[in-house]
């Protein structure tokens, strides 16, 4: 099930991601964005989320990765031969996993590296003030080396900084990472709410299925390198396989009790 | 016993205070040294900043931008356009850097990028005397190497002259750091490497940016210290002096090599004028390392070093 948009904002056709030349992690992987949508992609460790993300921001390279097979396309143009800074002028950013903040730089100065691309310093002034509109929490750690700053915050630092190169697309991954379950329901919160009013698209990497499902309206689930189901967010949490084995949701809809455990596996409906 | 603490505590201070014009000319001397020393590890500083890398080269990018502008010198060209030709050349070296030995090792080691740069002293050191010759030169930039007596205190022109570019170019470099676009990208870069090309830092532009910068405070260095000593391959071992300023001033930090290099500079002065003879002399030449040693034991990032933030 592909989006309804005649053209999609991001449209990744079969890519193949092989790193030092012999390491094959991406193995024909296909997916879109639709303009202004929050699309998720889930899976577990070690799936390929991370390199889906990667190759598409051009970060890829710099890891000694390459693709090798398939297309990856912005708005109808090719985008994987491009190094990160040229993709950040298209448009598109990414937040990197484990939040990546410039520790020895003040938390404004964080923000402020975002808009390294753009040259105009009177909206930056003003982008500045978005950032700190759904970040208010920032304001009053403008002045502290972001290095000091809590995780939560600086998990908002790296999304704020991202912000500010004032992108259509933002890949997220895992900005649940090593945060209380009350911080990553604020910031999906705050990642709704921007994708609502400032109409940017989002590419969420995420292991955990249960709050990426509830912000996205769609999703891809992957396993070994590979696509192995997509649809309609309320699809697959609906979805029998994925209850057992991404949501912890026995077939009934209940949280599995540990006290009756089973003694069998429910297996996969999909090949992998 | 009292003799000898009495010689080590008391005398050297009588010493100063029954002459205090000498003890200013000595105090002098010292900041004249250290800001030398201060110029040679702001290159260091500069790129370690910006990329994590021990440019083991810097010395040797002071002696063959000394070496380049001596050459044009010799040659006919005038001051004003042979200092211009040589920051082009350091610019075009800044290039070739990027592009033939930090590219292709983007995202690698840092001991890695180490290595590199100990091939690119070789190299730059062989390739400077190929190009100019190995003897000794003499360069003169039309700054007299005379002397005039302000209050009973001798001050020399030329290094005069050094102390307020030296301290004009580290306020520049100071501000551009803090203030600027790029400067702030230079910052980033030095944090987090793949954060900044995260949010479209482009890496090549920032390495040649940094690397210029590094080269042109080369050429301040070695024009100050080839006017004062000739220029010669020796100049490129004042790298040597630079590294318990880093290690004293953090190796991060532009104002940490300002205070460190007076603070070694002065350091080794007044203790070699005044100290000296109880121990035979030649505190000079070990002042700056024993120094060094006592920092990395006590405070290992420096006295204005970039704390290493650790989260538990």
């Amino acid at each position: 099930m592909v989006s309804d948009a005649p053209r999609p904002l991001l449209s990744v056709s079969n890519i193949e991601v092989i790193y030092d030349h012999v390491i094959l992690v991406l193995k024909g992987v296909s997916l879109t964005v639709p303009e202004g949508g929050i699309v998720a992609l889930l899976g577990a460790n070690g799936a390929g989320k991370s390199t889906t993300l990667k190759a598409i921001s051009g970060l890829l390279r710099t890891e000694r990765g390459e693709v090798t097979k398939g297309a990856i396309e912005f708005r109808g143009r090719a985008i994987h031969r491009r190094n990160p800074s040229e993709v950040v002028k298209h448009g598109i950013v990414q937040v990197m996993e484990g939040r990546h903040v410039f520790e020895h730089l003040t938390v404004e100065e964080n923000l402020l590296t975002g808009a390294y691309t753009r040259h105009n310093g009177q909206s930056t002034k003003k982008d500045l003030d978005v950032v700190y509109h759904y970040f208010p929490r920032l304001t009053e750690r403008r002045g502290f080396k972001a290095g000091y700053v809590s995780g939560g915050e600086q998990q908002m630092v790296a999304i704020g900084r991202a912000l500010m190169a004032r992108p259509t697309l933002m890949l997220l991954d895992e900005p649940s990472m090593g945060l209380a379950p009350m911080l990553v329901t604020e910031i999906f919160e705050i990642v709704a709410r921007l994708n609502r009013a400032e109409g940017v698209a989002v590419l969420l990497a995420e292991q955990n299925a249960t709050m990426a499902l509830q912000v996205a309206r769609h999703g891809y689930v992957m396993e070994n390198g590979r696509i192995v189901l997509d649809g309609d967010a309320k699809a697959i949490s609906e979805n029998e396989d994925i209850k057992e084995f991404y949501l912890g949701l026995t077939g009934v809809g209940q949280r599995k009790s540990y006290r009756d455990v089973k003694h069998y596996r429910r297996r996969k409906r999909w090949l992998s | 016993m009292v003799d000898v603490v009495y010689a080590v505590l008391v005398a050297p201070f009588k010493d100063m205070a029954g002459s205090p014009a000498f003890l200013v000319e000595v105090l002098i001397g010292g900041v004249f040294a250290g800001l030398m020393y201060s110029l040679v590890a702001l290159g260091f500083v500069l790129i370690f900043k910006a990329s994590g890398v021990f440019n083991f080269a810097q010395g040797v990018m002071v002696l063959f931008a000394a070496l380049t502008l001596v050459g044009l010198l010799e040659r006919g060209v005038p001051v004003v356009l042979a200092l211009a030709l040589t920051t082009a050349v350091m610019v075009a070296l800044a290039f070739a850097i990027e592009r033939f030995v930090l590219r292709p090792l983007v995202n690698q080691e840092h001991i890695i990028l180490f290595m590199a740069t100990i091939g690119l002293n070789f190299f730059l050191e062989g390739f400077g005397e190929m190009l100019w010759g190995a003897n000794v030169k003499k360069l003169d930039i039309g700054i007299p190497d005379r002397s005039f007596v302000v209050r009973g205190v001798q001050i020399n022109e030329l290094e005069l002259t050094a102390a307020v570019t030296a301290a004009l170019l580290v306020t520049l470099l100071a501000m551009f750091f803090q203030k600027t676009r790029i400067g702030r990208a230079l910052r980033a870069v030095a944090d987090d490497h793949e954060a900044a090309l995260s949010i479209g830092i482009p890496l090549k532009t920032i390495w040649v940016v940094v690397w210029s910068v590094a080269g042109v405070v080369a050429i301040v260095a070695g024009l100050m210290w080839g006017a004062k000593s000739g220029v010669q391959f020796s100049l490129s071992l004042i790298a040597l002096k630079a590294l318990p300023v880093l290690i004293l001033g953090g190796f991060e930090s532009v104002p940490g090599a300002i205070v460190g290099g007076l603070i070694i500079g002065i350091g080794e002065k007044v203790g070699e004028v005044y100290w000296g003879p109880l121990v035979g002399g030649a505190i000079e030449n070990w002042f700056a390392y024993v120094l060094a040693l006592a920092f990395l034991l006590a405070r290992p990032q420096g006295l204005f070093g970039e704390k290493i933030i650790e989260r538990v």
